[in-house]
């Protein structure tokens, strides 16, 4: 899994969903969904980034809150449908 | 035994009064729903049995019993008043589920205050909007909300910023630190004297022209919530409730407090987001009895299948419910496979208060049907165009009520004209009251449904552009008139578009301003414009280009052609339409 893409998808979280005097600091495994800082209607959002940024579709029946609970995790998905 | 028995044998004779029996209400009692809620609990023996169980995201829990609850709402109520909030004044609660936004309720209602609870996830310009039309006096809130507050408190009556959680070294200006924990007990709170027709919770709910408008309920409505919550959510004393509801909207605190703690019921509150597995582990834990969801949610986790149910205890259930909108058949079928007993689903809006047309316990369920009104409940289809009641079964019509049930909201505030076209048949300069006691009168809901020969209702759709995304009611007015402060976008049109898990959610149609492009990351930044703005229910899901907008010759945008040409229906009569 790419350093590079890790850091690009959670420079994208804190710098659109986070507070700047946010007192939680956000690294590749903290909670995204389950805590709150992106609720399930901007996902939807954060999906959209992902695509455009990685040139990929992600079905809707994949992009659910657990596959997108962590940095990590999401770079599963997205590594998972740029090697197709 | 379920609480209501038989439903036909309790629409015979059927009075409001009975509400009062089942509280042990007595005429002369006080009536204030923060009272009721906890003092009057503890004074029947039950300040030891446990009110409320807590998680948050990251698995803290706290519980707290009903001793707890009242000492601790004596101690909001009495630290308000120290600040000079008086009764009347609308005191806004806006935070996340955490255990300070249910104490908070109870404790502004015990001193007369009008609690104002807005959901934590709205941005600077929606609070603004809804703090100003309240005249909001005091805004209770956490550390990571005091930013929204401080964008907009220049430009608001609001006298007091009260931060509840976070770091008190953070707070700038006048803003006060309140630590209930911390504070001095207050034992005793002698509560303000209200009764059946005094304010006590102010709602906000979109229509589809203008800003949101506030529906004013009173605390008579505890009767209207309590009974429905005994006989629909079929409360008894020793079950584990999980209403999943955010009280920034009706439901949570119509039954994700009022309802349940006037029965005494022990509610469960997981603050924490959306995960199918999160939801089944502390079902799991807490062993709850009795959930009342929401259409969205079932769907999310009927996507998820039922081997993931098949990981989970969940035996303690033993009744389920929904809300918020209509619950489609193949859910209520999928939630008896996996949970072994179907999902009952609800009817009701902000403006009702409480459970209007719904499914009972021991009622045959019909997949996908809205149920029977509530005993009490006289309620129709009207014919769209006479407002005359529908008598021919399947027929689609307005769903209407006679109004005079008691948790009925009493104005829309400041809005007289809005809650007076909310009635068909009154007179035409009627007062709020009038509306509601004229002869002949119905209150006019906003959906439209049609009545089988079995006297089941089943829902057809809204009447108007309201967009209904997650069981939350979304105006396009406020997303349209946001979208055009964007530099890229000269016009904006917002309509629902079908979705299968929120059943609709908003599209913006959109004209350009000159010079600009529609590319990839113009529609992020339309996107993460509105949700920054105004909420992520608000932001678009899909944004569409177009040269123009379909507009009446006079100039008004005709979102309905939008929204049919959108869910491929018919467009209807386009006399009106602009030209080419």
């Amino acid at each position: 899994m790419s350093e590079e893409m890790k850091e690009t998808i959670l420079e994208y979280v804190v710098d659109e969903y986070m507070d700047e005097d946010d007192d939680e600091e956000a690294g590749f495994d903290t909670p995204l969904i389950s805590s709150g800082i992106v609720d399930s209607f901007s996902m939807v959002s954060l999906k959209v980034f992902l695509e455009k940024k990685y040139q990929i579709k992600l079905p809707d029946d994949e992009a659910t809150p657990e596959a997108f609970d962590t940095v990590n995790k999401i770079c599963v998905l997205v590594n998972k449908h740029l090697s197709k | 035994m379920s609480n209501i028995g038989s439903y036909e044998q309790r629409l015979e004779g059927f009075d409001w009064n009975i509400a009062k029996q089942i509280l042990n209400w007595e005429e002369g009692e006080l009536l204030n729903i923060g009272h009721m809620c906890s003092d009057r609990i503890c004074a029947q023996g039950k300040a030891d049995k446990t009110a409320l169980i807590w998680e948050g995201f990251s698995g803290e829990k706290r519980s707290y019993t009903f001793d707890e609850v009242r000492v601790l709402s004596n101690a909001y109520a009495k630290f308000l008043q120290d600040q000079g909030v008086k009764p009347g004044d609308r005191v806004c609660i806006f935070m996340e589920k955490i255990p300070a936004l249910y104490i908070s309720f109870l404790g502004i209602l015990k001193m007369g205050g009008v609690a104002q609870p807005l959901f934590s996830a709205f941005e600077h310009d929606s609070l603004e909007v809804r703090l100003r039309s309240a005249e909001t006096k005091a805004i209770l809130t956490t550390q990571k909300h005091l930013k929204k507050v401080r964008k907009i408190i220049d430009d608001l009556p609001l006298d007091t910023v009260i931060c509840v959680e976070g770091n008190p070294a953070k707070l700038k200006g006048e803003e006060i630190f309140f630590n209930v924990d911390e504070a001095q007990r207050v034992d005793q709170f002698e509560c303000f004297e209200s009764g059946p027709e005094t304010p006590s919770v102010l709602h906000y709910t979109s229509g589809t022209t203008g800003q949101p408008k506030g529906a004013q309920h009173v605390h008579g409505s505890v009767f209207g919530q309590a009974l429905t919550a005994h006989w629909v959510l079929d409360l008894q004393d020793d079950d584990i409730y999980w209403c999943t509801a955010d009280p920034g909207w009706v439901t949570g605190t119509s039954y994700g407090i009022i309802g349940a703690w006037a029965l005494a019921a022990t509610n469960c509150v997981l603050d924490s987001g959306f995960t199918s597995a999160k939801w089944y582990q502390f079902v799991q834990e807490n062993k709850v009895t009795v959930w009342y969801s929401a259409p969205t949610a079932i769907r999310s986790l009927m996507r998820d299948g039922t081997d993931l149910v098949k990981q989970y205890d969940l035996s303690s259930l033993r009744h389920l419910c929904s809300v918020g909108e209509p619950l489609n058949a193949e859910a209520v079928v999928w939630s008896e496979e996996a949970f072994g007993k179907p999902f009952l689903d609800t009817f009701w809006q902000t403006e009702t208060g409480a459970m209007m047309i719904t499914n009972y316990p021991g009622m045959p369920v019909k997949p996908g049907s809205m149920g029977k009104p509530f005993p009490g409940i006289e309620a129709a289809v009207l014919d769209l165009k006479t407002n005359e009641p529908i008598t021919e079964p399947g027929k689609v019509g307005l769903i209407a009520f006679r109004p005079g049930w008691p948790s009925m909201f009493r104005e829309y505030r400041n809005q007289h004209d809005v809650y007076a076209s909310k009635f068909v048949g009154a007179p035409a300069d009627a007062t709020p009251e009038q509306c509601r006691t004229a002869d002949d009168v119905w209150y006019v809901s906003g959906d439209r449904a049609s009545i089988d020969p079995d006297g089941y209702f089943w829902f057809v759709g809204r009447d108007d552009d309201v967009i209904n995304t997650g069981g939350h009611l979304v105006g396009p007015f406020e997303i349209e008139s946001a979208l055009i402060e964007h530099e890229a976008i000269a016009e904006a049109a917002v309509i629902g578009k079908p979705d299968e898990v929120n059943m609709e959610v908003v599209k913006a149609c959109v004209v350009l301003n000159p010079g600009f492009e529609f590319d990839d990351m113009t529609e992020l930044s339309v996107m993460n414009f509105i949700r920054k703005k105004l909420s992520p229910l608000a932001m678009p899901q899909e944004i569409e280009v177009k040269d123009k907008l379909p507009k009446t010759r006079s100039g008004k945008i005709l979102r309905r052609y939008l929204k049919a040409l959108e869910w491929g229906e018919e467009v209807g009569d386009l006399s009106t339409l602009e030209d080419d």
